[in-house]
């Protein structure tokens, strides 16, 4: 930061540095968010090796052969849980990149509320396309 | 918000250069940052020719040889001249280090020479450390207990003793602080390496009766959940700590808490 600039910034604040840092206090949370980041994170390593290998076993499957694999049970399943990690955990880590490089606190908290919803939305526009593809017929 | 480009009027220009004495035979071109708080003007990288023939081996030996010799106005913190106060914190040849256990040896070509990255500078090599000190003020770092003093020694059984090994020898010279992008980037409200794996060492200490309200007061998206172990703290510690490993322990302990 240039010193001038600094110079002029330290006349615009008085209070005290520690009144500062010490800000509004610590929120008392972030452990829930960190965690959650590590276990999708941990839960999407199987489940993508498991889906990309899946989808190039089936290079050149037919379009009902398609339809069997993924309306049976297990892979229905498999394929809801990586969608529902992957948006979540696609949610989590845009909010902490926003934070990271967002200063204005309503642009901020704008552009997090709309990773959440857009994560919630694409989750259920595949979570939908899926159901289609399996059971549409 | 990330800032990509200096101000206009912290950009660094060229400065003057200052040539070795004639019949020197090992000449080493020294570029320091200047910024001068009184004058109206950039700062600039001024170059001073040292003969290494007649100048100690380290980076601290060159520099107090050109505020002795060549330009007393070169304005620089330093102490003990032995890495144990931490005061000659600084960028040298692109990583933050300490002047005085740098040995100019180890510099290829032109030995460079700035303050330490993204704080405020007051002059020359001199960062305002103000919020860094304040952030360490924050985390309480003195022994808090509930139990009446002893008339003697707070006891402590060897193996906890040992957890304090490679938390205590910590000097807080910012080296690691301040080469953390994440720091650079919200350091109003991230607390930065340094001050974290203070945190710990106070987090680690048996005698400590407070861990709980350390943990509350660091439990925050800002203050402790920044670090995205980026890992340039522990790359850069002069002291051959790892305060990266410290803030993922406080982070184990947030877990093992819940």
């Amino acid at each position: 930061m240039a010193g001038a600039a600094h110079r002029d910034e330290r006349a615009a604040h008085r209070r005290s540095a520690l009144g500062r840092v010490r800000g509004l206090g610590s929120a008392k949370e972030g452990v829930q968010h960190w965690w959650m980041q590590r276990l999708t994170a941990i839960a999407l390593v199987p489940l993508l090796v498991w889906f990309v290998a899946s989808i190039l076993a089936h290079i050149g499957a037919d379009h009902a052969n398609l339809q069997l694999w993924i309306g049976s049970p297990v892979v229905f399943a498999l394929m809801l849980a990586m969608i529902g990690a992957g948006f979540w955990h696609m949610a989590l880590g845009l909010q902490v990149v926003i934070e990271d490089y967002v200063r204005s606190e309503a642009l901020k908290l704008g552009l997090i509320v709309f990773v959440q919803f857009a994560a919630l939305a694409l989750a259920l526009a595949a979570a939908t396309a899926l159901l289609v593809i399996a059971f549409g017929g | 918000m990330a800032e990509l480009t200096l101000p206009r009027n912290s950009r660094v220009r060229p400065g003057k250069t200052y040539a070795a004495p004639a019949g020197a035979k090992r000449v080493r071109p020294f570029k320091i940052y200047r910024w001068d708080p009184d004058g109206d003007g950039n700062p600039r990288l001024d170059t001073y020719e040292v003969d290494l023939d007649a100048c100690g081996p380290m980076v601290l030996d060159a520099l107090i040889k050109i505020k002795n010799e060549t330009d007393a106005t070169l304005t620089f913190r330093r102490s003990c001249r032995e890495g144990v106060c931490g005061s000659c914190a600084m960028n040298i040849d692109g990583t933050n280090t300490l002047a005085c256990t740098k040995y100019i040896d180890e510099v290829k070509g032109d030995v460079k020479i700035y303050p330490l990255p993204h704080m405020p500078v007051v002059k020359d090599l001199v960062p305002d450390l103000t919020r860094a000190y304040a952030q360490y003020a924050l985390i309480e770092p003195w022994l808090k207990t509930e139990t009446p003093a002893p008339g003697r020694e707070r006891p402590q059984s060897p193996e906890e003793r040992a957890r304090l090994d490679g938390l205590w020898e910590c000097i807080l010279c910012f080296c690691c602080t301040t080469a953390c992008p994440s720091y650079w980037w919200s350091g109003e409200r991230y607390l930065g390496p340094a001050i974290l794996l203070q945190a710990y060492r106070w987090l680690a200490d048996s005698r400590d009766e407070h861990a709980g309200e350390r943990l509350d007061a660091l439990e925050d998206p800002f203050r402790l959940y920044r670090c995205h172990t980026i890992m340039n703290c522990t790359k850069t510690c002069p002291k051959g700590l790892n305060p990266a490993r410290a803030i993922a322990e406080i982070k184990k302990l947030m877990v093992a808490r819940r």
